[in-house]
């Protein structure tokens, strides 16, 4: 439908206009940092959200697919020496190969068994990680990565590769959208509600939810060989089940049907931590915390949640003024 | 005549230890109403089923005009031209009335993925051709009125109405209509009945409906087969289907002598 | 390959599977009665070990009561964490509901982080460590005690579930909770009680468990994770396949670390169960999926 289509192409928009403007009005590098890891972390939770909150599947084992397509462009480009540009475009389409084929057999299951056949891919593949060391590089992490350079052309400033990621953010939302408002994006909303009613409509289910489990594992590969390149070293620790947990989380914070919620759920919860290092021992106590309590007050998420609010305060808003004017006609009334 | 429009031969559906099926015979004609009756259990649904392959018949031979579509998955079917309501509503709730109808015509006007991906002007084309052709059925059917409601929010007689134009858009060879008028009053029930026949007029296309409302099938059917405990019982005009002392007996039960 | 050393492989294995079996079945009973697959099972075990520790070393208990307290502190934890984080929101859509548990099994390991530090600790064994010979392979007496105990547990569950009314109360509620509502079961106590049995046996498992295989504060993820792989493997929902699978799990675990490598044993749980569930979507004891339409 072209009206949503072109409010949601202005979203996007405005949103790029203010992450576009923002690194100047941040008072320290760090905080850079930690934008570009939100960046990324959408990346990933968008291609999420689509699996999830629109094809109503599951996969509980998405930092898998993050960390495949990070580890791969790694060893490729630095013990392989091959050019970052093409390393990265193998990072993409690994993950998205070893997705089409995890992808045939597990999409068949549903529900808690396709839960934990995803889960249970994601462990495989962290303690592939872990172990295959000749490879990379075990625990203690792949280091040496060479730097973001396409065509040439090094992005050798922290800012410049924040840029560069926050185009390819924007792309990746624009796919998504032109996904949703599309006769694929019906059919996945068709085949989240109604299985039956989706294969009488002629819809191959099958292959509608093998492509978008496979798109959304190839946003997350993107965003892999970005952060492999950006940070220059990488640990599994940073791809196991709990950073699997952490996506879906922001998905549902999101409100699980909208991507700018989706968003808004990756930039949220990239940031807590943040906030919650100065608590150190306690950390992981307050996160837990707050999850709980995002999910016991925010049942729609962040996105139903600002709905739900605005709803509110529009609905103060005209009882005060009906209120004001009730006020003035009676004050006027009692003069007259 | 040329060949039927739909042909099921010989189906046999087994479930566990029961025979659901076995034996059955029916053929549809292009413009003919055929309906499908029986007591309840008799197997009508899961005849529907096996027709459009939701169920797995293990004996039979299913042929839509010239295609032989035993084998055929569900969603094969529907692109051949079969398509099909539900007994128990399942419309589309995530989304607008007028989304429904564009998903149901989803198999009939199609572009390649890439393109939906990239928003070619291909693809943003046929959107809008999509987007016609959903709105002519919907005001064929009378929902015109309702295209950008939530398809959830709609009264359930409305929302029968549009799980029908949703299989319109289709636009089917064969319509499979499961109990359309269940759960409808009266005068739901006439306005669905000249709807049929509008449809039938309209797109000249077959229609093969299982139903238990005895007024609706005698009204606007061609010929009536009857169910019963999985075999057909009769088959013939609602008029010599009514009179038919074996159909008397499955619904009523026998006589005491 | 010779016997000696398969027949202690099969040991280790059913040791340990006993503990998946216990978690596995502290899940399905939450499963059944409410439908939630509830994250937080693992920590339960966790606490199992760690409060045991803390009882002993901390206060000094003897361990017979330090166990006893510790099963029965996690006990209450199991029903805090139903009434607290659970029952207010049991309406809610049930991916939402899968998180809370995740955000309680966080907020346990939180806390047990910040109590107890993250180093391991042992627990004595309940009967001295001095090795069986059994057959070639040596059997620890701790083996015997955590196969023994598991075996009653089970054959308590399953009296409990046959023949008392509190059992079946709860059966019912699982298949029908408006039904058992409508014949005037109390669905939300039956719900507490499913949290608090689990929570239960979940600590028992770790108790037994941890004089074999140590303790920490974060030893629960992955024995969550193992034991909803157990539930799966044995069908969800089927008591007796959560505790056949654990076992089956852990033997399989124990044979892959013996046969083929002690480092990928782990995973070699896993792609044992992906494949199961690519053959078998069902899993082992699980009824297939004959809806109709």
């Amino acid at each position: 439908m072209s009206v949503g289509y072109r409010r949601d192409m202005r979203w996007l928009g405005g949103f790029l206009v203010v992450l576009l403007l923002a690194p100047p009005l941040l008072s320290n590098n760090y905080y850079l940092t930690v934008l570009t890891m939100c960046c990324l972390n959408a990346m990933t939770a968008v291609g999420l959200s689509l699996l999830v909150g629109h094809a109503g599947q599951i996969s509980l084992g998405h930092a898998g697919f993050y960390g495949l397509g990070a580890y791969t462009t790694a060893a490729l480009s630095t013990t392989l020496g091959v050019p970052v540009g093409l390393s990265m475009c193998a990072g993409v389409g690994v993950t998205s190969g070893v997705a089409a084929l995890v992808g045939l057999p597990a999409l068949k299951l549903k529900g808690h068994y396709l839960a934990m056949a995803t889960l249970g891919f994601g462990v495989i593949l962290s303690i592939l990680f872990n172990e295959t060391v000749e490879v990379t590089g075990g625990p203690s992490g792949f280091t040496g990565i060479p730097r973001l350079s396409l065509f040439g052309v090094e992005f050798s400033s922290d800012l410049s590769v924040y840029y560069l990621i926050l185009a390819v953010l924007g792309l990746v939302v624009w796919l998504s959208f032109n996904i949703l408002h599309s006769r694929v994006g019906r059919a996945l909303r068709a085949l989240h509600t109604s299985e039956k009613a989706a294969q009488a409509m002629g819809i191959d289910i099958a292959r509608y939810k093998l492509f978008i489990f496979v798109v959304s594992a190839a946003f997350a590969g993107l965003a892999g060989v970005l952060y492999a390149h950006y940070l220059t070293f990488i640990a599994p620790a940073s791809f196991g089940f709990l950073f699997s947990v952490q996506l879906i989380v922001m998905v549902v914070l999101g409100g699980m049907t909208s991507v700018p919620g989706t968003i808004a759920g990756a930039f949220f919860l990239t940031v807590l931590p943040e906030f919650l290092r100065a608590f150190e021992n306690v950390e992981i106590l307050l996160f837990g915390a707050i999850l709980i309590l995002c999910m016991m007050y925010l049942p729609d998420g962040l996105a139903g949640g600002s709905r739900r609010l605005g709803r509110l305060l529009w609905k103060k808003m005209v009882v005060r003024a009906a209120k004001d004017e009730a006020d003035a006609e009676a004050g006027e009334g009692g003069n007259g | 005549m040329a060949e039927p429009l739909l042909s099921c031969r010989d189906v046999g559906v087994r479930f566990g230890g029961l025979q659901a099926l076995s034996g059955v015979e029916l053929s549809a004609a292009q413009g003919e109403i055929t309906a499908v009756i029986g007591p309840n259990g008799a197997g009508k649904t899961t005849l529907i089923n096996a027709i459009s392959g939701m169920v797995q018949a293990q004996r039979g031979v299913f042929r839509l005009g010239a295609d032989d579509i035993t084998q055929a998955p569900p969603h094969e079917r529907s692109r051949l031209g079969l398509v099909r309501t539900f007994q128990n509503l399942e419309i589309f709730s995530n989304m607008t009335v007028l989304e429904n109808v564009m998903t149901g015509c989803h198999a009939r006007l199609r572009v390649p993925a890439w393109a939906s991906l990239l928003r070619t002007r291909a693809s943003r084309a046929m959107e809008k051709t999509i987007l016609n052709e959903a709105l002519e059925v919907l005001d064929f059917v009378g929902l015109f009125e309702l295209a950008k409601y939530q398809a959830r929010d709609l009264p359930f007689g409305k929302q029968r109405l549009l799980e029908l134009a949703r299989a319109l858009g289709a636009r089917p060879r064969l319509l499979l209509l499961d109990e359309p008028a269940a759960g409808l009053n009266m005068s739901e029930t006439q306005v669905l009945a000249d709807l049929i026949l509008a449809v039938r007029e309209h797109f000249r296309l077959g229609i093969v409906l299982v139903e238990h409302d005895m007024d609706l099938v005698m009204r606007i059917s061609d010929q009536v087969v009857v169910l019963c405990f999985g075999q057909v019982i009769s088959r013939g005009t609602p008029a010599q289907v009514q009179r038919d002392p074996e159909v008397i007996a499955a619904y009523l039960g026998d006589d005491e002598d | 390959m010779d016997q000696a050393s398969l027949l202690q492989y099969l040991i280790t294995g059913l040791t340990v599977g006993a503990t998946y079996g216990l978690t596995a079945l502290g899940f399905t009973i939450i499963f059944n009665t409410t439908g939630i697959i509830n994250f937080a099972q693992g920590e339960f075990v966790m606490l199992g070990g760690m409060m045991s520790v803390f009882f002993m070393h901390a206060l000094g208990l003897p361990e017979p009561l330090a166990i006893v307290l510790a099963v029965a502190g996690t006990t209450l934890i199991g029903a805090l964490v139903e009434r607290l984080a659970i029952r207010p929101v049991r309406d809610c859509p049930a991916i939402n509901l899968v998180i809370i548990t995740i955000g309680v099994s966080i907020l346990i390991r939180g806390a047990a982080m910040l109590l107890w530090g993250k180093d391991t600790f042992a627990l004595p064994a309940f009967s001295g460590s001095a090795p069986i010979a059994f057959f070639g392979a040596a059997l620890m007496p701790q083996t015997l005690w955590v196969l023994a105990i598991s075996l009653l547990i089970l054959a308590g569950l399953k009296m409990f579930f046959s023949r008392s009314i509190h059992g079946k109360a709860m059966l019912a509620c699982s298949f029908d909770p408006k039904a058992a509502a409508l014949v005037g079961i109390g669905v939300d106590r039956m719900v507490l009680l499913s949290f608090m049995i689990s929570a239960l046996v979940g600590a028992v498992g770790g108790a037994i468990l941890a004089p074999i295989t140590l303790t920490s504060f974060d030893v629960g993820v992955m024995l969550g994770l193992k034991g909803f792989a157990a539930c799966i493997l044995g069908g969800l929902g089927n008591p007796f396949g959560a505790a056949a699978g654990g076992l089956i799990l852990g033997v399989l675990e124990s044979l892959g670390a013996g046969f083929i490598s002690s480092a990928y044993k782990d995973a070699l749980a896993f792609v044992i169960l992906l494949a199961l569930l690519f053959v078998r979507p069902s899993g082992l004891f699980g009824q297939k999926d004959g809806k109709r339409v």
